[in-house]
C-alpha cells in the first residue's frame, strides 16, 4: 500500500495549484456575484493541454491519469466551484467517456478532438422536467424517418448548455422498452428546430452555465447515434461513474478551500483579547472538519486509482466517494461560516459562497439518495 | 594566476559616475572604506573611470580618499562591462590592492563578478556590514542570505583582492572636509574592438521616479490590501503626509503595483523617519529593507504578525477603515512632517 | 539557434522561517522551486524558440539529485533537453567554483549561440554566477535583460531594465544574457509535457566531475575563495506600543504620540 503521489502527479498538482492561485482565485468572487462565465480560464487551460487528462496524447488527450483528474478538480474547487465543475467535464467524465469509448472514428474527429482542443463546447442532456432520478420517464422521443431520426422534447438543468456547440441528447426510440429504449444522439446546436432556454438563476455555482435544450422536429442522421439504438442508457450509466469521481473531487476541493479559510480566519480574528482559535470550541470544529476532509480525500483518491487500474470496484468506490465528499463539503462549509461568525454570512469572505456552492454537489450527477440506493444494491447483491 | 597576498595593501573603492555625478553609494563606500583602512593602517584609494574625471578628485578627497586613481578615456564615458573590466584588471594586477569595494548597484553587480572571475578571487555580494578581524586582519563581509532570513559573515583568506559589493543606503558617508591627497593619472589603452556590447539607446525612465531611498516618509502596502485599488488609499495617505508609496514583494508579485516601489531584500533598502506598513505581515525579506526606519507604524488585521511586533505603533484593524481616519485627522489638524 | 539556459533549484525563501530558539533556518517542508529569475530566463529562450523554427533549448542545472524536479518542470515548460550537473565534489562551491563547473558543462556542449541565466538566485541573491560564467567562456555578457530580439548573423538586440533607465544594446553571439523576472508574463508548464517529461520523452543527461573532466582545485568548498565564517539571525527590532480601543481612538493616540515625540508637527 502506498499513499504517495508520483513525481509527475506532484508536478501536476503544483502546476494546477499555481494556475488556480494566479488566474482563478482572484476572480472567483466576481464570477459568483455577476454570474460571469469563466470561459477565458477554460480556454487557457485547454491551451495548456489539460483536457482529456487520461486519454493518450496520440488521441488528443493529455496522457495523464485519473488521479490527476481528481487533483485538478480538487485544486480548482478550492478557489472556484463554477470553474471546477466545468473543468471536471473538460478533463474526463460523462461526455468524454461516451465519445472516447463508444464514438465512431468520425464522431471522435468531429466532436471529441475539437472538444479537447477547446474549439467546441458540448453538453450532456439526460435530465427532463419530469425525469430526473427516474430516466424511465423520459419524454424526449426520436422517431425513425428513413435514414434519419426526428427528435422532439426538452432537456432541463443541463450543465454547459448555454455555451454548447453540440449536445449528447438521450431520447426514447422505443417507449415501451423503458430505459432499454433510450438512444444517445449527437446533435449540433445549430440544427434547425434546436433552441436553448434562458440560463438558470441558481443558489450557488453561479458562474456555471446551466440551461434548457429545446428540440422541435430536430432531424439528425443515423450516424448521430452513439453506440447502437437502445444502448444509450447503459452507455451513459457506465460513463457516469467517472463523472462522479469528478464531482467527488470538486466537493473535496470546496471543503478544503473552506477549511483553509476557516483556519486562517480563526488565527486572525481576535475576541476577548486572543485569537478565536485559542478556544476549544473552535479547535474541535477545525479538527472535525480536517478529519472528514482527510477521510473524503482517501475515498476520492482510492476511487481514482481504481479507475486507472481498471478495477471493477470503481463504480462502487466512485459513488461512495461522491456521497461522502459532498456531505463533507456541506458539513465543512457550514462550520466554516460558523467560525467566521457574522462575517461568514457576508460576501466579503468566500465561505458563504462555498456553502452555497457545496449544496449542488449533493444533487448533481445523481443525488446522495440515489447514490445510496445504488450502493445498497451492490452491498446486498 | 592569483595575486600574491603578501604584496597586497590598501583599500580601494570603485567610484561610480552617473550623469556627471558621483553616485551616493560611492561616497558611502568611502565612508566605510576609511574605517577599514584605519584599522589596517593602510591607505584609502578611490578609482575613477570615465571622461573628464579630474573634476571629481577634490570631492573624493573631501569624502576621505587618500589616493585617487584617475583612468581617463573617451570609451569610459558610459559604462560597459568589457571596457571597465579590462582597465580595472590591469590596474589591480599592477597595484595589488588588499580590498576592493563596489556599490551593489546595476553597474557594480555587473562589473564586480566579471572582474573577480578574471582576477580569480572571491567576491561577496550585497554586504550590509564590513569590518576587519583584529587577529587575522581579514575583511569580514556580512550579508543577508535566504531572503534575509539569516545573516552570514564571509571571509576570503587566500585570494586577493578581497572583493565585495555593498548595498546602497546602508553605510554612512563621512562629513566632508577640505583635504588633499595623492592623484595618479593611470594611462588607459583601450582598443574599441575589445568592446563587444554596443549601447544603441538609453531611455531614461521618467515613470520610475519613485525615490524611496531618500524619502522621509514611506507608506507601504502589502497583501492585506486585497487588490490594486488599495494603493489608491495608500497614495492618499502618502500625499497627506508628503511621503512616497512603497510596497511589499507580495503586492508587487500580485501585479498591483510596479516593482520600483518594492521595499525589501529584493527591492530597496530604506531608512525613512516614518514607515507606515499597511497590510504587510512583515516577512523577514521585507524587514531586511526597512528595519532601519526611525518610526514604524503597522496597520494590520492580524495582531500577531511580525510587522505588528516590530512596529513602534501597532494598530490592529481594517486598513480600509483606519487609513481614511488618518487622512481626515492629518487634514483637520494640519499635521505635517 | 542553440540556446542554453542555466537554472537553479532553490528553497522558496518566502516560506523559510527562522527557529526563534536556535536561530537556525527551518527548511523542513519548504517547497523547492525553480529560481524566479531563471524561470524568466527560460521564458525568454522559449519565446525565441517559438518565433524561430529549428531553435532548441537545453537546460543545465547544477545541484543535488533532487534538482531533477526542477529540470522536469523546465522540460514541461518547453525545453527540449536537460543536463543535471551533480557530484558530491561540487558541494559547498561558492560562485567562483560554481561558475567553473557550469562553464565546463557548457564547454562540453560546445555548440551554442546564447547562454541564459537568471540575474540572481533568491537563496543567495549574489547575481555573480552569470557574469562569472561569461568570463570563463570568454564571451560577452548582457545583464538585467528583459527581452531579446534576433537580428540575424548571430547578432541580437537586448532590452536591459536597470534601476532608472532602459538600455537597448546589441551583442554578437555567442554571448551570455542574465534575465530579470517580474517584467514579462511567464508560461505555465504544459500539462501534457509534464507527463512526457516523466516518461522519458525528453533527453535528460547526468554529468558528474568525471564527465566534465574538471580539476579538483577548481570546485567545491575547499577550492572556493570565499568561506562562510559564521551565520547568525538578523537583529529584530523591539516591540513598541500596541494601540487599543476603537479605530478613532487608535488614530487619535497615534497622532498624539507622534506629535509629542516631535516626529510630526502641526503646520504653523
Amino acid at each position: 500500500m502506498d499513499f504517495e503521489l508520483t513525481k509527475a502527479q506532484e508536478q501536476f498538482r503544483k502546476t494546477i495549484r499555481g494556475f488556480t492561485e494566479n488566474e482563478i482565485r482572484p476572480i472567483a468572487g466576481a464570477v459568483d456575484r455577476y454570474e460571469a462565465t469563466v470561459d477565458d480560464n477554460i480556454k487557457k487551460l485547454a491551451a495548456l493541454h489539460i483536457n482529456g487528462i487520461a486519454i493518450p496524447v496520440e488521441e488528443g488527450g493529455a496522457g495523464g491519469d485519473h488521479v490527476c483528474y481528481a487533483i485538478a478538480c480538487e485544486e480548482v474547487a478550492k478557489a472556484c466551484t463554477s470553474t471546477a465543475t466545468l473543468v471536471s467535464a473538460k478533463l474526463a467524465g460523462l461526455l468524454i467517456e461516451m465519445l472516447y469509448y463508444y464514438g465512431t472514428p468520425a464522431q471522435k474527429e468531429k466532436y471529441l478532438q475539437p472538444f479537447l482542443q477547446g474549439e467546441l463546447e458540448g453538453c450532456f442532456g439526460l435530465t427532463e422536467p419530469e425525469a430526473g432520478s427516474d430516466p424511465g420517464r423520459l419524454c424526449t422521443t426520436a422517431i425513425k424517418d428513413g435514414s434519419n431520426y426526428i427528435i422532439n422534447g426538452t432537456k432541463t438543468f443541463i450543465t454547459g448548455a448555454p455555451l454548447a456547440d453540440f449536445a449528447i441528447v438521450m431520447a426514447s426510440t422505443n417507449k415501451s422498452l423503458g430505459t432499454k429504449g433510450i438512444t444517445a444522439f449527437l446533435v449540433d446546436c445549430d440544427t434547425p428546430g434546436f433552441s436553448k432556454g434562458k440560463p438558470e438563476q441558481k443558489m450557488g455555482q453561479r458562474g456555471l452555465p446551466v440551461g434548457e435544450l429545446i428540440m422541435k422536429n430536430v432531424v439528425v442522421p443515423e450516424t448521430a447515434i452513439i453506440g447502437k439504438e437502445g444502448m444509450g442508457f447503459r452507455l451513459a450509466m457506465k460513463s457516469l461513474d467517472c463523472g462522479r469521481l469528478g464531482i467527488a473531487s470538486v466537493a473535496l476541493g470546496i471543503a478544503e478551500g473552506a477549511y483553509e479559510a476557516a483556519v486562517k480566519y480563526s488565527k486572525e480574528r481576535v475576541q476577548f483579547g486572543a485569537p478565536i482559535c485559542n478556544n476549544q470550541a473552535i479547535q474541535f470544529m477545525l479538527t472535525d472538519m480536517k478529519m472528514r476532509i482527510d477521510a473524503a480525500q482517501l475515498l476520492v483518491y482510492r476511487a481514482a486509482v481504481s479507475k486507472d487500474k481498471g478495477s471493477s470496484s470503481f463504480p462502487f468506490e466512485a459513488s461512495m466517494a461522491k456521497v461522502y465528499a459532498s456531505e463533507v463539503a456541506m458539513f465543512v462549509t457550514t462550520k466554516a461560516v460558523q467560525i467566521h461568525g457574522g462575517y461568514g454570512y457576508m460576501n466579503d469572505y468566500p465561505v458563504e459562497r462555498m456553502m452555497r456552492d457545496a449544496k449542488l454537489t449533493e444533487i448533481y450527477e445523481g443525488t446522495s439518495e440515489i447514490q445510496r440506493m445504488v450502493l445498497a444494491r451492490t452491498i446486498l447483491k | 594566476m592569483s595575486i600574491d597576498i603578501k604584496l597586497c595593501k590598501d583599500v580601494w573603492v570603485f567610484i561610480e559616475i552617473k550623469d556627471k555625478k558621483i553616485e551616493n553609494t560611492s561616497l558611502e563606500l568611502l565612508g566605510v572604506g576609511k574605517m577599514l583602512a584605519a584599522d589596517l593602517k593602510q591607505k584609502l584609494c578611490a578609482v575613477v573611470l570615465g571622461k573628464d574625471v579630474t573634476q571629481y578628485t577634490s570631492l573624493l578627497f573631501s569624502f576621505g580618499a587618500d589616493v585617487v586613481y584617475n583612468c581617463e578615456h573617451e570609451l569610459l564615458e558610459t559604462y560597459t562591462t568589457d571596457a571597465f573590466t579590462n582597465v580595472l584588471d590591469e590596474i589591480v594586477k599592477e597595484k595589488k590592492p588588499d580590498i576592493f569595494l563596489f556599490g551593489a548597484t546595476n553597474v557594480g553587480r555587473d562589473l564586480a563578478p566579471r572582474l573577480a572571475a578574471r582576477l580569480n578571487t572571491g567576491l561577496t555580494a550585497d554586504c550590509t556590514a564590513l569590518s576587519i578581524d583584529p587577529e587575522s586582519r581579514l575583511l569580514q563581509q556580512t550579508r543577508p542570505a535566504f531572503g534575509g532570513n539569516i545573516m552570514a559573515t564571509i571571509i576570503n583568506p587566500t585570494h586577493r583582492p578581497q572583493m565585495a559589493t555593498v548595498r546602497p543606503g546602508v553605510m554612512n558617508k563621512i562629513d566632508p572636509k577640505e583635504c588633499y591627497g595623492i592623484v595618479e593619472n593611470y594611462p588607459v589603452k583601450l582598443p574599441a574592438e575589445n568592446l563587444r556590447v554596443q549601447i544603441k539607446k538609453i531611455i531614461k525612465n521618467i515613470s520610475k521616479n519613485v525615490n524611496l531611498v531618500d524619502a522621509d516618509i514611506i507608506v507601504s502596502g502589502g497583501r492585506g490590501l486585497g487588490g490594486p485599488e488599495g494603493f489608491e488609499l495608500i497614495q492618499q495617505l502618502a500625499n497627506a503626509l508628503g511621503g512616497v508609496v512603497g510596497a511589499s514583494r507580495a503586492a508587487v508579485d500580485s501585479g498591483w503595483i510596479s516593482n520600483d516601489h518594492q521595499v525589501g531584500q529584493t527591492g530597496k533598502t530604506v531608512k525613512p523617519m516614518i514607515y507606515i506598513a499597511c497590510g504587510i505581515s512583515g516577512a523577514i525579506q521585507h524587514q531586511a529593507g526597512m528595519t532601519g526606519s526611525k518610526c514604524i507604524i503597522a496597520i494590520n488585521k492580524n495582531p500577531d504578525c511580525s510587522m505588528m511586533k516590530i512596529a513602534n505603533y501597532a494598530l490592529c484593524g481594517d486598513l480600509y477603515d483606519i487609513i481614511p481616519l488618518m487622512v481626515k485627522t492629518i487634514q483637520e489638524q494640519n499635521i505635517t512632517k | 539557434m542553440k540556446l542554453i539556459v542555466c537554472i537553479k533549484q532553490v528553497p522558496d525563501t518566502t516560506e523559510v522561517k527562522l527557529d526563534p530558539k536556535t536561530g537556525t533556518l527551518i527548511r523542513d517542508g519548504v517547497p523547492s522551486i525553480i529560481n524566479p529569475d531563471d524561470r524568466a530566463a527560460l521564458e525568454v529562450a522559449l519565446k525565441m524558440k517559438d518565433a524561430n523554427l529549428g531553435t532548441t533549448v537545453t537546460v543545465i542545472c547544477m545541484g543535488p539529485k533532487q534538482a531533477d524536479a526542477a529540470v522536469r518542470e523546465a522540460l514541461a515548460m518547453g525545453a527540449d533537453s536537460a543536463i543535471i550537473v551533480s557530484d558530491r565534489a561540487f558541494a559547498g562551491s561558492d560562485t567562483w567554483a560554481t561558475a567553473n563547473v557550469i562553464s565546463s558543462a557548457i564547454q562540453k556542449i560546445m555548440d551554442y549561440d546564447l547562454v541564459f541565466c537568471g540575474r540572481q538566485a533568491i537563496d543567495g541573491d549574489t547575481a555573480q554566477v552569470g557574469p562569472q560564467i561569461a568570463e570563463r567562456l570568454n564571451i560577452p555578457q548582457v545583464t538585467y535583460a528583459r527581452s531579446v530580439k534576433v537580428l540575424g548573423d548571430s547578432r541580437y538586440e537586448v532590452c536591459r531594465e536597470l534601476d532608472d533607465e532602459q538600455q537597448i544594446v546589441e551583442v554578437t553571439g555567442p554571448a551570455l544574457i542574465t534575465v530579470v523576472h517580474g517584467l514579462e508574463p511567464i508560461r505555465y508548464p504544459d500539462f501534457r509535457r509534464i507527463f512526457q517529461a516523466y516518461s522519458g520523452v525528453f533527453e535528460v543527461l547526468n554529468w558528474s566531475q568525471e564527465e566534465l573532466k574538471i580539476d579538483a582545485n577548481k570546485i567545491g568548498l575547499k577550492s572556493s575563495p570565499t568561506n562562510v565564517k559564521c551565520t547568525f539571525p538578523p537583529e529584530l527590532r523591539k516591540s513598541g506600543i500596541r494601540l487599543e480601543g476603537t479605530n478613532e481612538e487608535m488614530v487619535k493616540q497615534l497622532f498624539d504620540n507622534m506629535l509629542g515625540e516631535h516626529i510630526l508637527k502641526r503646520r504653523a
